[in-house]
């Protein structure tokens, strides 16, 4: 009894945490008959896309046992860039792959320095959040970069609010997720990725290229923070230098409320989704229940500290 | 008046859920006696160790210290009624200094301030106790060699005047002249009528150290005894319950080509000029003291380490950049000396770790085939005896034996044709030490080319066919084995001509 419980714990941790906060926002009366409507499932999903999109790359890059501080910034930079090429009359096609690609190489770049000068991802991406940002703010010149219309404004909508249809946006972070996890699970490079988080020095020793996959792992997140700089623009219509401060906050919290550990070697996308989606119901129900912000921050940080616990109680059971 | 019997223990027992880790131990110690706790990992030694230190509380039995009923409630209780403890890992601050780290939590203070001039009166006696009163107690502890700092931690533990002192494997990583200066200390303690609880897998110095013995085997007391009367061979067949007639098996073999050549390497910091030459079907043993050089000489030859100057050539392949995924394309197989920080991955599983290396061709298409993985290391795990749960099990809840034949499967499985093998039987089982003493003279006998670091002189006499010695990140003389004793390698070792 008491062991199948443990199991259920140490599989669906996190989901058993999903149906908890769900269920908390459906059971009182006042939100109950607005909060557990189809219409806004489908407007969680949407909120969820851009933190989905970014936890995946978080996720590669805490499993590999590293972090990634810079990705509120990579995301406004990427998205004043696409504006910009909007601008310019760029198709939506080009623009997605530049895009994506200024996202890659910001994390070329935290690669390079991260595993070519060998020093701590905490410093080197906390020095890039602020390059990036302050690069944003340069492009676009300190003021919001705006466009005359492009497709891409139609990637996290749909044409008819009330349709039963979801979003393109959604559909993507949906189909990246199983491609990522497919990627992390049943790949060489995805299990490098954990023997590296697991024990740098026995992966070197195995003969695994630890710097050249590191540059490949900051690399690739990278381009996964410039797509969901992409949708950041298409959310916002604009390209906002000053727009996701703070994100990857949300981003990290995602991806340990998930059960990733922040010592590497632990953690699954499903996961991530998870946590992620989260996050996005919290905030979601309360400003349904009319709480203000401030208490919404409250109770998302206290969520973090005690999904953490909680993993470490199902890892350590009591008594060791 | 003292009473004959310090400490005394009867019918323990203790179980975890199903696993019965002690069934019935008993123990007897007299003051000033000098008793040797051996027995195979998994015997029940830490769980002993564990319910006299106050860590866990026995399920049934009873234990006497003085005469008088002990229950410690924990680990603090324990020492404020005599028992402390000196663990296998030091736990020292290695930013305090010696001084801070012996008061440790028993500082001088008067109204929370350190008083200063009590607090070195006290650390000075303790070390004097120790015969080391010259110890400099305002360096930090993270400046002291490994015995040294060892030091520290019995001065620590004399503070509280212990009338038992436990000592895990206090050996493991001293050198022999460190060795012999830690068993002038234990010496003043029996003197001082201190009675030390001695746990060591080494046997012979369990044999010039200790008083009397018990031996523990499955969570039982199975003999104790007196040292003086005992031979080795009796305690061993206790401890195993099997008889070990030859625990360094000699395959026929024959020394072939020379497979791998070193040209005076050098490698800063510890490796100054080493020279060697290992041919296919030989077994070379590297000895010498701690800090020698000989590990940063494996490293170097695995890459692992850049040279500054000199070459490492591996006969009969590829010459290729000088890096660990290079050398493992040539045939080399690396076994780490620190299973923990650089051997294994502990929180992953079995397999994961056992295929490693080969990762990229048991992929296909770039997808790794789970099947494939688990059936490889479910070979070796029954070929090599690993007790383990499956192959998905993480590596990190076998023990050291079992964890230590899944690294060596690793370069087996490669395969490789030169195994360089750093410590390869440090802290394991007696069984377990057996079975790759096995392995690697089987090696040899197939033509493996196997270089051998320890610091465990019978063992590299017992062994190899080649042995060269290290002094001050020298590699100074190499002989064949029978040209060698142990006096002779402590002699070239130590500097000492």
């Amino acid at each position: 009894m008491k062991a199948t419980l443990k199991t259920i714990l140490a599989k669906g941790g996190p989901f058993l945490g999903l149906v908890l906060v769900i269920a908390f926002f459906a059971l009182p009366a006042e939100t109950r008959e607005f909060f557990l409507t189809y219409n806004n499932f489908k407007i969680i999903l949407t909120q969820t896309v851009i933190v989905a999109i970014g936890a995946l790359g978080m996720t590669l890059i805490i499993v590999s046992g590293g972090i990634d501080l810079s990705v509120g910034s990579a995301v406004a930079l990427t998205s004043v860039v696409g504006a910009m090429l909007i601008q310019r009359g760029w198709g939506p096609a080009p623009v997605l792959a530049v895009v994506i690609l200024s996202g890659g190489v910001i994390g070329l770049l935290n690669g390079l320095a991260i595993a070519g000068l060998r020093m701590t991802p905490f410093i080197i991406t906390l020095g890039t959040l602020g390059v990036a940002r302050g690069t944003a703010k340069w492009l676009a010149d300190n003021q919001t970069v705006n466009y005359d219309g492009s497709p891409i404004n139609g990637w996290m909508t749909t044409a008819d609010p009330f349709s039963r249809a979801l979003p393109d946006g959604v559909w993507v972070a949906i189909g990246l997720a199983a491609l990522t996890s497919l990627l992390l699970r049943n790949t060489v490079f995805g299990r490098h990725v954990f023997a590296l988080g697991s024990n740098e020095a026995t992966a070197r020793l195995c003969g695994i290229p630890t710097v050249r996959l590191k540059v490949l792992i900051y690399a690739l997140a990278g381009c996964f923070f410039g797509l969901a700089g992409l949708f950041q623009l298409s959310r916002l219509r604009q390209g906002d230098p000053t727009v996701a401060v703070g994100l990857e906050l949300d981003i990290i919290a995602s991806v340990i409320i998930g059960g990733a550990s922040l010592n590497g070697g632990v953690g699954t996308v499903l996961g991530s989704m998870i946590g992620a989606l989260i996050m996005a119901v919290l905030r979601n129900g309360s400003q349904q229940m009319g709480w203000p912000t401030y208490f919404q921050e409250i109770i998302i940080g206290l969520v973090i500290i005690v999904a953490v616990f909680v993993d470490r109680l199902r890892r350590n059971p009591a008594g060791s | 008046m003292t009473p004959a019997v310090r400490l005394c223990l009867a019918g323990i027992r203790k179980s975890f859920g199903a696993t019965r880790a002690l069934q019935s131990v008993s123990l007897e110690i007299a003051p000033g006696e000098v008793h040797a706790l051996i027995g195979e990992n998994g015997a029940g030694k830490s769980t002993l160790m564990k319910v006299l230190s106050g860590a866990h509380a026995a399920d049934a039995g009873t234990m006497t210290l003085g005469g008088r009923p002990y229950l410690p409630e924990n680990p603090h209780d324990a020492r404020r009624k005599g028992v402390a403890m000196i663990y296998q890992e030091l736990n020292l601050a290695l930013h305090l200094s010696a001084q801070e780290n012996i008061l440790l939590g028993a500082e001088s203070a008067r109204g929370g301030w350190i008083d200063r001039r009590h607090s070195r009166e006290r650390a000075r006696a303790a070390l004097a106790q120790l015969g080391h009163e010259n110890l400099d107690l305002s360096r930090l502890a993270g400046e002291f060699s490994i015995a040294e700092q060892q030091i520290i931690e019995i001065a620590r533990a004399l503070l509280i005047q212990p009338q038992v002192l436990i000592m895990d494997e206090p050996t493991s990583s001293l050198t022999q002249a460190d060795t012999e200066k830690l068993f002038a200390v234990i010496g003043r303690l029996r003197g001082q009528g201190v009675s030390v609880i001695y746990i060591s897998h080494f046997l012979e110095e369990c044999r010039l150290i200790a008083d009397r013995y018990t031996v523990l085997k499955d969570g039982e007391t199975v003999g104790t005894g007196a040292m003086a009367g005992a031979s080795l061979d009796h305690i061993v067949t206790l401890m195993t319950g099997r008889e070990v007639k030859d625990l360094y098996p000699r395959t026929a073999r024959a020394a072939g080509p020379v497979v791998l050549t070193v040209q005076t390497a050098v490698s800063p910091p510890r490796l100054r000029r080493a020279s060697l030459e290992v041919r296919a079907g030989e077994i070379f043993g590297l000895a010498g003291l701690i800090g020698a050089g000989r590990t940063d000489l494996l490293r170097a030859i695995f890459a692992l380490d850049r040279l500054s100057a000199g070459d490492v050539c591996i006969v009969g392949a590829p010459a290729g950049r000088a890096s660990p995924r290079e050398r493992w394309r040539q045939g080399v197989g690396f076994l780490s000396e620190n299973r923990k920080e650089e051997g294994l991955m502990l929180n992953q599983s079995i397999a994961d770790n056992l295929t490693l290396p080969k990762m990229g061709d048991l992929g296909h298409l770039g997808l790794v085939r789970g099947g494939e993985q688990r059936r490889i290391a479910q070979r070796w795990l029954g070929e090599l005896r690993v007790k383990c749960r499956d192959a998905d099990q993480p590596i990190g809840q076998l023990s050291g034996g079992n964890q230590q034949k899944v690294a060596l499967a690793r370069l087996l499985e490669h395969p490789a044709r030169i195994f360089l093998l750093d410590e390869p039987t440090r802290g394991i089982d007696v069984g377990s030490k057996a079975q790759i003493y096995q392995l690697v003279s089987e090696l040899a006998a197939a033509g493996k080319a196997v270089v051998v670091v320890s610091s465990y002189l019978p063992e590299l006499l017992g062994l190899c066919d080649t042995i060269g010695v290290m002094c001050r990140g020298e590699l100074t003389v190499v002989r064949p084995r029978a040209r060698w004793s142990e006096v002779e390698i402590m002699r070239v070792a130590t500097g000492s001509t």
